[in-house]
């Protein structure tokens, strides 16, 4: 969708005259950052973007990037999305959602967003904890959580949002971490170039009511063993050694030691186009003898509701000889008073 | 002995019988015939909530009222001279309704036993003679009739049973010499592709109207003169349809895009069909997953430049009222409307009612007014959406058009309109000329209308964040000093209320003072005119003022309202414009309150009158 005649943006130039009142040290101001980073290098003109959030901290976002914004309501930033999508589908649209907004207030719109595929690109911000409300459970938190609503723990069973989106029957599902500036820009990089709705996740840190929420992701001594970096093509290998590899077991993913009695061929290759693999590898979440995966589970092509609407239309207007109201209230049983 | 024909000024018909009997079609087509004749005429549709209560129950009857005329008339009328009952429990329902001395036509087919006793009956009233004394009752062998017509057809008997409708229109139009042509045009096409149905429901049509004349029966025929209507091309339009075609206007006019977003809803799923059928005007149509979502894609699409639209009933306005907000404070153009049905919850879905009046004025946090327009006739739902559409646009503001079950479904003759000759609708969008030094200020407002500039994404060097946040006065920027929230709910208040400058002065029926006036919004209109009428006849000194807007009311309603000695206010809810015009105006003005899901007589009205005037 890349504009022809774009004028060389630099990082300054997303950047609204806004100041950003998110705490010191919240994960929020990385994906921020690779946002600005990564948008000059998109391709489009600047008034082409529009960012469309709900309520929480996540999603004060759209103050912050200088594009068109739009802050709405609590969870239906997918709904307004869809509806400017629709009404100018040459608009590069992005909604901006936490697990709370996103998940719980709005899951009802999400799921529908991904079956519709309309091209629009949600980034969920997942703290795991309702931040901008001051740190109750979110439908990602685990449970038995203690917070101020659950001093007892949590008694619910937490969402997996990418086995969500899945059985949703999104066409991108890819997941990053707030910390991973690099793997997050790619992420964004791709989400962008996905036509149809692309579902990013980022691990982000709520310091202040979450703190440490993935910790074993992001510090050194335990990162290699909690992530599955996922490469199209490549096997699915983790660990610092890279010595370990996912392995199935009849249709049971097991964890495997590369070496004398397994080899890098018995390893499972991820495909980026394979909704079995795709499932399997979102079900590692939450298994904690897994690492987590990480990057792009899923990304197919399939048509977008915008093409197929507009399709619709077109084929109307050149079928049908009614090209004003006017045919049609002059049409139909009608009778002349003198 | 030759027969008679009577001259009469005008005739009140209702078809009633069960869900399965076609009465809505069967009205819909005497009421297309009767239109071409040329009458003035009122219809009022009548049917149950549930799709398939049991057949023969008194819960399935549904129901077609129509009052055709040779003047010009306002009501479907108050109660039916003729009863057309296809079954027992048509006739149960509405033999209490009709007319002292009226005319039963019944289809004796249908009063077996069983239909009897479903219908409560413990023995059958066509035999009886308990309804001799009061009425003339036509049992009419409709069933067997029809499948003597179609013998020949090799038919299955329950598909030519499922004629006798026609074979009781056809009578109907010989009784009151309407033409069939139409109807037989619509036959042909209906059921095109299966020319034996087409054929069947002929020979019914032809053997109902072939039984009226040839009989000894029916010895008199009526007829009704035309109806002196401005001269013009008509058509006959339901509410809903009229809402559509006034959406679709606005949009060819102000040469916006229409997007309509919305879930389905009784009564106002049929404008989400019609926009949906008009794709060849590149109308885009959004079913979403609930009416928030609807809500929501089209504040969406008015963010991005469309003419956005969403149309609900109750229950959804309730769903669809945090994102109200959201449009009231981001100030963008939208029309939102809601067809009335009985509440509360799920309540009489497919009966009318005006109950959601407060739910439109006050039914957000905080405080947020939206413009409410309520159209009075179904042909006036064209001329309100299209209005709707043009202040939204012009105030940048959501307006929300209330009609209901009655304006819906309800139908009259109406003058087909000239897009020509509606009032221009202009847009302009914001872009790079309205940048006041290099920068772009979203809430910078026009000073005659207080709207702020409509800029849409896509145009170059006005990328600007609008939300839910209070905005800063001017810049759009969130601000929480308390000084300019306190302005801006203020600002936004005075910009509902500038919208009384586009009124013309209010129409007063009868004389500017006098013993009551009648003040009416929304579909109770007609029985306030017909009555205002009837009473100015017998020299009452009565007028009426119907309020098209409702939000702002205009200026000069409470001079008016001081010219008379009484104030009487009749609605279809328990008093909800009364409350409003009493605390706007300090008066003590009355109420006449009925929710029985239907349109409040004008003969009740005419009696509240009289007492009031004592
Ligand atoms: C209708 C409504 N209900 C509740 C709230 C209060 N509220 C605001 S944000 C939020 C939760 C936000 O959580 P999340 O989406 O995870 O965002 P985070 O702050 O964690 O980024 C809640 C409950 C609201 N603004 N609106
Ligand atoms: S509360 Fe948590 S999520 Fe919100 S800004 Fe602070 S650190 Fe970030
Ligand atoms: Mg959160």
């Amino acid at each position: 969708m890349a504009d022809s005649a774009v004028q060389t943006y630099s990082r300054a130039d997303f950047s609204s005259d806004q100041s950003v009142r998110w705490c010191p040290g919240c994960g929020d101001y990385a994906i921020l950052a690779q946002t600005q980073k990564v948008f000059p290098e998109l391709g489009i003109k600047k008034e082409n973007f529009v960012f469309i959030s709900g309520i929480g901290c996540s999603s004060r976002f759209p103050y912050y990037m200088n594009t068109y914004g739009f802050h709405t309501i609590h969870g239906r930033a997918t709904a307004i999305a869809s509806g400017v999508k629709l009404a100018n589908p040459n608009l590069s649209v992005w909604v901006v959602t936490g697990d709370g907004d996103g998940l719980s207030i709005g899951g009802n719109h999400t799921i529908h967003l991904m079956r519709r595929n309309l091209d629009i690109n949600v980034m969920l911000f997942n703290n795991r904890i309702y931040g901008l409300t001051k740190g109750q459970y979110s439908p990602t938190s685990e449970r038995g959580k203690i917070t101020k609503s659950s001093p007892m723990g949590s008694l619910d069973c937490p969402f997996n949002p990418l086995t969500l989106v899945l059985g949703a029957g999104a066409t991108f599902v890819a997941r990053t971490i707030d910390r991973e500036t690099k793997h997050m820009q790619e992420m964004i990089t791709r989400s962008y170039g996905h036509k149809g709705t692309s579902f990013l996740e980022t691990y982000q840190n709520c310091n202040i009511f979450n703190n440490g929420a993935y910790t074993s992701l992001t510090d050194k001594g335990t990162k290699a063993d909690s992530v599955l970096w996922l490469e199209d093509g490549k096997p699915m290998v983790f660990g610092s050694e890279k010595n370990k590899g996912i392995r199935l077991d009849g249709n049971k993913p097991i964890i495997v030691e590369i070496g004398d009695k397994w080899g890098l061929d018995d390893v499972l290759v991820h495909d980026e186009s394979d909704y079995v693999i795709a499932s399997l590898l979102s079900n590692l979440t939450y298994q904690s003898d897994f690492p987590d995966p990480i990057g792009v589970l899923y990304a197919i092509e399939s048509v977008t509701y915008e093409d197929l609407m507009m399709a619709q239309i077109n084929e109307a207007i050149k079928k049908s000889d009614k090209k004003s109201v006017q045919d049609i209230l002059n049409s139909g049983d009608t009778w002349i008073v003198e | 002995m030759s027969k008679t024909t009577l001259q009469v000024d005008e005739v009140v018909i209702r078809f009633a019988g069960d869900s399965g009997d076609g009465m809505q079609l069967t009205g819909t087509r005497f009421t297309e015939a009767t239109a071409i004749v040329g009458n003035d005429l009122s219809t009022l549709p009548d049917y149950p909530a549930e799709i398939r209560a049991p057949a023969g129950s008194v819960a399935g009857v549904s129901a077609f009222q129509i009052k055709f005329s040779s003047k010009d008339i306002h009501t479907p009328g108050d109660k039916p001279d003729v009863l057309v009952a296809m079954n027992p429990a048509a006739l149960k329902v509405h033999q209490k309704e009709l007319a002292p001395g009226g005319t039963i036509i019944c289809n004796a087919n249908a009063f077996s036993s069983k239909n009897l006793k479903l219908a409560g009956y413990d023995s059958n009233p066509l035999e009886d003679n308990s309804l001799e004394d009061y009425y003339t009752v036509y049992s009419v062998e409709m069933g067997k009739m029809v499948s003597l017509a179609c013998k020949d057809m090799g038919l299955p008997a329950k598909t030519v049973d499922r004629s006798k409708n026609f074979f009781a229109l056809g009578l109907l139009f010989w009784i009151y010499d309407r033409p069939m042509k139409p109807t037989k045009d619509w036959l042909g096409i209906k059921f095109g592709k299966r020319p034996e149905l087409v054929e069947s429901n002929i020979r019914a049509l032809d053997a109902g109207y072939n039984y009226g004349e040839t009989t000894e029966i029916f010895m008199t025929r009526y007829t009704i003169d035309k109806a002196s209507l401005p001269a013009g091309t008509y058509r006959n339009v339901v509410g809903n349809y009229a809402i559509s075609l006034g959406l679709a206007a606005a949009a060819e006019k102000s040469k916006l895009n229409l997007f309509y977003g919305g879930y389905p809803i009784t009564p106002a799923s049929d404008i989400l069909h019609t926009l949906s059928a008009w794709k060849h005007l590149g109308i885009k149509t959004f079913q979403a997953e609930d009416e928030i979502a609807g809500m929501g894609s089209v504040i969406g699409a008015a963010f991005a430049g469309d003419l956005g639209i969403t149309a609900t009933s109750g229950p959804g306005i309730a769903l669809k009222s945090e994102a109200m907000g959201l449009a009231v404070i981001a100030e963008l153009p939208m029309v939102i409307v809601n067809v009335q049905r009985g509440g509360p919850s799920t309540g009489l879905p497919t009966k009318t009612e005006q109950s959601d009046l407060f739910q439109a004025m006050y039914g957000r946090n905080g405080e947020a007014p939206i413009p409410i327009i309520a159209p009075g006739t179904p042909g006036d739902c064209f001329f309100a959406a299209y209005e709707a559409c043009r202040i939204a646009v012009k105030y940048m503001t959501p307006v929300i058009v209330l009609t209901d079950g009655y304006l819906a479904n309800g139908s009259e003759p109406w003058q087909v309109p000239e897009l020509d000759d509606l009032i221009p609708f202009d847009v302009k969008f914001a872009d790079k000329s309205d940048l006041l030094d290099g920068q772009f200020m979203a809430y910078l407002r026009d000073k005659d209308t207080l709207a702020r500039p409509w800029a849409i994404p896509g145009t170059e060097a006005l990328e600007h964040r609008i939300g839910g946040l209070e905005k800063e006065d001017v810049t759009g920027n969130v601000s929480y000093d308390p000084e300019n929230h306190h302005y801006m709910v203020e600002t936004r208040a005075k910009k509902v209320e500038s919208i009384t400058q586009e009124f013309d002065p209010t129409e007063i029926y009868g004389d500017k003072s006098g013993d009551v006036l009648i003040l009416s919004w929304g579909g109770i209109m007609g029985s306030c005119r017909a009555a205002a009428e009837s009473l100015q006849k017998d020299r009452q000194k009565v007028s009426h003022v119907h309020l098209r807007w409702v939000n702002p009311l205009p200026k000069d309603l409470g001079e008016i309202l001081m010219g008379f000695k009484h104030v009487l206010i009749p609605e279809i809810n328990f008093g909800q414009l009364i409350q409003i015009i009493r605390a706007e105006y300090l008066v003590d003005a009355k109420g006449l309150n009925q929710v029985r899901g239907k349109p409040i007589s004008s003969s009740d009205i005419e009696k509240t009158v009289k007492e009031l005037i004592g």
